[in-house]
């Protein structure tokens, strides 16, 4: 029994392959931006899961500390600690900010944290964590810094001494780890302009400025340079303890919000991230419908190319279904070769993207199942018009 | 025919190698990359780190004591002042005049001492007078040559002598009194005019004038700063979880924020018995070794405290221990799969090294670097390093 179908490839191999390369990009694509929203929706979720705690506690009545700001004393924390069911509680700043970076500004979220406490990042990729007490970072490596390297933030330069992965916001801006009371000085502290400023406003101020009441100028200005607030206080629970019990107490006796595990991830990828999540999603399905619709034409055109060869085929007295069964093959062949081209090509190409891709097995097999239906359709309008043939178009034409 | 069938196979097993190469060592489902290190035994060199604000140990803002205007200034800032120098005057405005009052009133009670001893001796002289006259009339009395009622009239006039001889001494002991009254009222008047006068309580330097000439002062209001400039130290604050091992004496490697590319060589000179409760950190006193340091006080200074080194301590890079439900623990690679592994942690040193007391053996191979959270199913493999560093 001859293979027509691979009989017939081999005759034109060339153009085949080619075919299906072209196809295995579109493919591709279609996977990538698959692979984009995952990523989008996954960014949201690895910086619930990055944080390593059970409950966010945050200023009453906001959606903190990622889609609302929200603010807290810091000793808020030694309350917390004392709630049962509490096993460790760790006061942390976020603060979006740009940095420059080999003269380029990289967008970061600089994260302040307690060593030792809930908040830090559980691995590294290399380096140490931080061991000083002021003045050292730990960076995701999408911000490009390498470790030892110098940057500034406001005041004072950092020095890189560990590097960490997938540790983004939200939005997927990469993380930077600096220990707490240096974020709090970043993100309270004004400019020297702004506190000159400041300073003389309240100096000529004579209800700060009595001449009968020594010091309460210097008071006055000391008090407002000091900043001892936080956006949110990472709680971990006791083993056996409930998550939502122990947020009820807090919120209950504390007057302060206080989010689980799943509340926060509701909060954060069914309303921070919705919109711009299911508008990737619009484009992916309507990228997936034009993928689909151009593999189909591709191979009904491939077939309507080859309907002399078909007819000759119908006058030596080929078969019907040795015919489809042709037509068949090489569509299946032609998806199958397009498939193994996209996957890798989107393989290959996804970690070159400034945002997070993130390729899953199951939208592969998914991809695989569509495309492989898409060509068996398609083959089917292509053996319809086959079939159709006259056989005397192989001598006639 | 053969040809063309090898050739189909063949194609075949180079998509599907691709395929597999790719989603095995590329995607998700690649084996997560771990870099693992043995425990080491050597020296561990432990320094604590901390920041702080160059400060004169002992400063004197110098204030006075009553309230005036500030009448001149007689130093400014960068000055160098003697102990005891004057640097400020204040207006002393009735002062001067209240000082020659009192000083009249003093040279009036000496006038007045010397009215009461003239009336005192014409008392003296009096009453000796009447008492010589009454041991006369005594006797002629006792003669019968003057009557019982002459007598009586006399021993009346010798008694009022008497007694006006007690009145002239009291107004003398008065007088005298009236005259060391006054003369402590100018005394006093004088202090308070030397107060007028703002004195350097040491050999030091101005750091400060807060306050220009012409302007009111209250008691207790700095006019000016001084303080000895060999007398530097930095009010260093250090994170209490560290603060457990630094004593008096330990040495410091200091920088300063006007030299970053310079350290300094220092001392702690002081653990102070009382802790910052809001911040948590604990104040150590670092002096200079050189005492001449261009320094600027208020400036900021990075400081790290060498504690005794640690020798032949069992160690590994902190970045491999983590904590698990309140466990330090490392995770240990067995047979490619993670175990954790629960440990007791010493001290940690500042370039990444963390002394393990107890729990692990030589030879486990520790996880140091992952791509992400190891969990015990997880695929590794061991790399030599995740980032080309």
């Amino acid at each position: 029994m001859i293979n027509l179908a691979s009989r017939d490839i081999f005759h034109s191999w060339g153009k085949f392959i080619f075919t299906g390369v072209g196809l295995g990009l579109l493919i591709g694509v279609t996977l990538t931006m698959a692979g984009v929203y995952r990523g989008m929706v996954d960014d949201a979720k690895v910086m619930i899961d990055n944080a390593g705690t059970d409950i966010w506690v945050v200023q009453q009545d906001t959606l903190g500390p990622y889609a609302e700001p929200s603010s807290i004393h810091d000793d808020v924390v030694r309350d917390i600690l004392g709630q049962d069911g509490v096993m460790e509680a760790g006061n942390v700043a976020y603060l979006t900010m740009q940095i420059q970076q080999d003269g380029k500004d990289v967008r970061i979220m600089l994260v302040g944290i307690e060593q030792g406490k809930p908040g830090e990042p559980a691995f590294l990729v290399a380096g140490r964590p931080i061991t000083h007490s002021h003045y050292e970072a730990l960076a995701d490596i999408k911000t490009g810094l390498t470790i030892g390297e110098r940057f500034q933030i406001r005041r004072h330069q950092y020095t890189v001494v560990g590097l960490t992965r997938r540790m983004v916001s939200s939005s997927g801006d990469p993380m930077v780890f600096v220990p707490l009371k240096d974020a709090q000085e970043v993100q309270f502290l004004k400019d020297n302009d702004a506190l000159l400023n400041d300073r003389a406003r309240t100096t000529v101020n004579p209800a700060f400025n009595r001449p009968g009441v020594p010091g309460l100028l210097d008071s006055v200005l000391a008090n407002q340079i000091t900043s001892h607030m936080v956006n949110a206080v990472l709680v971990r629970i006791k083993n056996g303890y409930d998550a939502e019990a122990v947020a009820k107490q807090i919120r209950r006796w504390k007057h302060l919000q206080a989010y689980t595990k799943d509340q926060m991830e509701e909060i954060l990828v069914a309303k921070l991230i919705a919109t711009a999540s299911k508008q990737i999603f619009m484009f992916l399905v309507i990228l997936a419908i034009v993928s689909a619709a151009i593999v189909a034409f591709i191979i009904y055109t491939m077939t309507l190319n080859k309907i002399r060869e078909i007819a000759v085929l119908k006058l030596v007295g080929a078969g019907n279904q040795t015919i489809s069964s042709m037509i068949l093959q090489q569509a299946l062949g032609l998806g199958l070769i397009g498939f193994v081209v996209g996957k890798t090509a989107a393989t290959i190409w996804a970690p070159l993207f400034p945002k997070y891709v993130l390729l899953i097995p199951g939208d592969a097999i998914l991809g695989f199942i569509l495309v492989m239906l898409m060509c068996s359709l398609a083959s089917i309008f292509a053996i319809r018009a086959a079939l159709q043939v006259d056989p005397a178009t192989a001598i006639g034409g | 025919m053969s040809k063309l069938r090898f050739k189909i196979i063949l194609l075949v097993i180079l998509l599907t190698s691709v395929l597999a190469w790719v989603i095995f060592t590329q995607g998700p489902l690649a084996p997560v990359k771990v870099t693992t290190e043995k425990i080491q035994t050597g020296n561990l060199v432990v320094e604590v780190f901390g920041i702080g604000l160059v400060e004169a140990r002992h400063s004197y803002d110098i204030s006075p004591v009553m309230t005036g205007r500030i009448k001149s200034l007689l130093v400014d800032q960068g000055d160098r002042v003697r102990k005891g120098q004057v640097v400020a005057i204040l207006d002393p405005i009735d002062l001067d005049e209240k000082l020659a009052s009192s000083r009249l009133i003093a040279e009036r009670s000496a006038s007045s001492i010397k009215i009461a001893e003239a009336e005192l001796v014409q008392a003296e002289s009096q009453s000796r007078t009447i008492s010589s006259t009454y041991k006369r009339y005594v006797e002629l009395h006792s003669k019968g040559f003057v009557s019982q009622e002459m007598l009586d009239a006399k021993l009346n006039e010798k008694t009022a002598a008497l007694a006006a001889l007690d009145v002239a001494n009291a107004s003398l002991a008065s007088a005298k009194r009236d005259q060391l009254k006054a003369q402590s009222d100018a005394a006093g008047m004088k202090s308070l005019r030397n107060q007028t006068r703002l004195l350097s309580p040491i050999n030091g330097i101005v750091t400060e004038t807060m306050l220009e000439q012409g302007v009111t002062v209250v008691p207790g209001q700095a006019v000016l700063q001084v303080i000895a400039p060999t007398d530097l130290w930095i009010k260093t604050r250090i994170d209490q979880k560290q603060a457990g091992m630094i004593k008096a004496g330990q040495k410091a490697i200091i920088v300063l924020s006007s030299h970053p590319q310079t350290s300094i060589s220092g001392t702690v000179e002081r653990v102070d018995l009382i802790s910052d409760s809001v911040t948590e950190e604990r104040i150590v006193n670092v002096s200079f070794a050189d005492p001449e340091i261009n320094s600027s006080l208020g400036e900021y200074a990075e400081v790290t405290i060498k504690l005794p080194v640690q020798e032949n301590a069992r160690s590994i890079p902190t970045a491999a221990v983590k904590r698990i439900n309140q466990q330090d623990g490392v995770w240990v690679l067995q047979n490619s799969r993670a175990r954790f592994v629960p440990v007791k942690i010493g001290i940690e040193s500042l370039d990444g090294r963390t002394q393990i007391l107890d729990g692990l053996r030589d030879g486990d191979e520790v996880i140091v670097y992952s791509q992400q959270a190891i969990k015990e199913d997880l695929k590794l493999k061991i790399v030599p390093k995740i980032v080309g560093n």
